[in-house]
């Protein structure tokens, strides 16, 4: 059955994962610092796209807040600057994502579809708009200069993190709260009736999967030397993991990863020959496979292999 | 021995009242009927025991624990269970997994004994075979089955089933007698609603009669049968 799987096969998905992650660790002494940041983009990416899935793809909750997961991870590297250690201002952007994901979760996991996206939507606005009233009326000014990690640095932080969101997410899955979270999505009154804390697992798996939105945003702001709110809490990182979640398959981990992976290197291969272009590329390409493959890209690979 | 008893509950919705100071009780081992016209109070009452609905007034005590108000996952782990009037079932999940579900956040089970209370429960209700089918795609007989096992995984002690031979053919209809009263003769006490008078008089030991959200009448089957107000009500001749 889905949520307990047979031990082989776990062993030799293992093998698989080491496997790949060590090769990866290759990238940095093999590859050009472009491959550095491109990897960095791909990695930045999955982690959100795999955190915002595991708990909004099987309880079909549209969680529009990575936006501001992210904005306050990399608001906590900016204020923190060189006073801690670069690995604990990681954990405490980290932190800082779940204790918001806490309080939003709190008053906002009772309400279900439309309205908890325009919620969510709302606290990543609402996150920005406090945060730039703040630094304008209170320290007179609008953006700060953010502390630099090398590339590197940077790289193999992300791979941390992708690693722990990854595993994260399939620990989840693979337990009893996996299976709770689908029957939440399914048919949620009936679960509260078989005994399952129906507030308790959303709240939980909401908050957990949103630290490491955090973590990402306050590595991935060291590259960049100044931040401000509007690139910060940009509407567009709320956005993406939905769409790339949805153009890999949102049933299953492999269809986040690969939906990540693939829209990342997509947009990075459009962007350069087509910069005027590229976002009406981009649309015809989502908007197809919206159409045509409902079920992503696994869903294509599954109906190609069957062919 | 009373395994849940009520005083004075009563539920409104803004100013309709739905159920008026209900006193009832259930003996432990029985088969307690609840019957009534359509919109007499019967689901809000099984909401009220089950915790889906806080009364408005009135204390409902559960083996001499006051339960009044408490989440409906805290009354099931407290082994008060339900089934629904319009099937719940979780329907992108294999009955195995709707039932696994009961036994691992109802009876705090770990994984293995947890799958093998889902196993016995889907035996008991005969649908080892389809364990591995979509719920989606069982029969409406079959997925109240499911409901039922899904339930009994939770090891109630009181079982409320609503409406659960509801739309089934005459065959079927048997089937759940004889399923309900095997249930009942696992020591489980159960508490039905039910409009097919067959099936009621049939198998309760005791019937209680609500109209407008008021109990009218409570009693044996052939004093329930005999008695000229529910006659009048309920029966409508």
């Amino acid at each position: 059955m889905h949520a307990f799987g047979d031990h082989k096969k776990n062993l030799s998905q293992l093998a698989l994962a080491i496997l790949v992650v060590a090769l990866l660790a290759l990238v940095p002494a093999c590859g050009s610092d472009y491959y550095v940041s491109l990897f960095i983009s791909i990695f930045k990416y999955t982690v959100l796209t795999v955190s915002w899935a595991t708990f909004c793809g099987p309880t079909g909750y549209m969680s529009l807040a990575s936006a501001a997961f992210l904005g306050s991870g990399m608001y906590v590297t900016a204020l923190l600057g060189d006073t801690l250690p670069l690995p604990l201002i990681v954990l405490i952007g980290g932190a800082a994502s779940l204790l918001l994901a806490l309080v939003a979760g709190l008053a906002s996991l009772r309400i279900r579809g439309i309205f908890f996206a325009m919620f969510t939507l709302g606290l990543s606005e609402g996150v920005k708009g406090f945060i730039n009233w703040w630094e304008i009326s209170k320290t007179g000014r609008q953006g700060r200069l953010v502390i630099s990690a090398s590339g590197t640095t940077v790289f193999y932080t992300m791979l941390i993190i992708l690693v722990m969101a990854l595993l994260t997410s399939y620990l989840i899955r693979r337990s009893k709260f996996g299976l709770a979270l689908r029957s939440i999505g399914q048919e949620q009154q009936a679960a509260e009736h078989i005994g399952i804390n129906v507030n308790a697992v959303k709240l939980i798996t909401f908050a957990a999967t949103s630290f490491w939105i955090g973590a990402t945003g306050s590595i991935i702001v060291t590259q960049w030397s100044y931040v401000d709110t509007q690139v910060a809490f940009s509407v567009f990182y709320s956005f993406m993991p939905t769409v790339m979640a949805l153009f890999g398959g949102l049933g299953n981990m492999l269809g986040w990863i690969l939906g990540s992976v693939v829209f990342t290197i997509l947009s990075e291969l459009l962007l350069t020959p087509f910069p005027y272009y590229y976002m009406l590329i981009f649309g015809i390409v989502i908007v197809s496979v919206f159409l045509f493959f409902p079920s992503g890209l696994v869903g294509l690979v599954t109906r190609w292999r069957k062919a | 021995m009373r395994i849940c008893e009520g005083e004075g509950v009563t539920k409104y919705f803004g100013g309709l009242a739905a159920v008026i100071d209900v006193d009832f009780y259930v003996d432990q081992g029985e088969i307690v009927g609840l019957i009534g016209p359509n919109g007499a109070g019967k689901t809000t009452f099984f909401n009220l025991i089950s915790g889906a609905l806080a009364p408005t007034s009135g204390v409902i005590l559960f083996k001499g624990d006051n339960i009044t108000g408490l989440r409906p996952y805290q009354i099931c782990r407290r082994r008060i269970a339900r089934t629904f009037q319009l099937v719940k079932i979780f329907p992108d999940m294999t009955v195995f997994e709707n039932v696994v579900l009961g036994s691992l956040f109802g009876s705090h089970n770990l994984r293995g004994s947890a799958q093998e209370e889902a196993m016995e429960q889907i035996r008991f209700v005969r649908l080892l075979e389809k364990k591995d089918m979509l719920a989606r795609d069982l029969t409406v007989a079959n997925q109240k089955r499911v409901e039922v096992a899904r339930a009994l995984a939770t090891k109630p002690e009181l079982l409320l089933l609503d409406e659960l031979v509801a739309g089934l053919n005459p065959a079927e209809v048997d089937e759940i007698i004889a399923l309900t009263k095997a249930i009942r003769d696992r020591g489980i006490t159960v508490v039905m609603i039910e409009h097919v008078m067959k099936v009621i008089m049939n198998i309760s030991d005791r019937i209680i009669v609500l109209h407008h959200g008021e109990k009218i009448a409570e009693g044996t089957p052939s004093q329930i049968a005999s008695s000229k107000k529910v006659i009048e009500v309920y029966l409508g001749t």
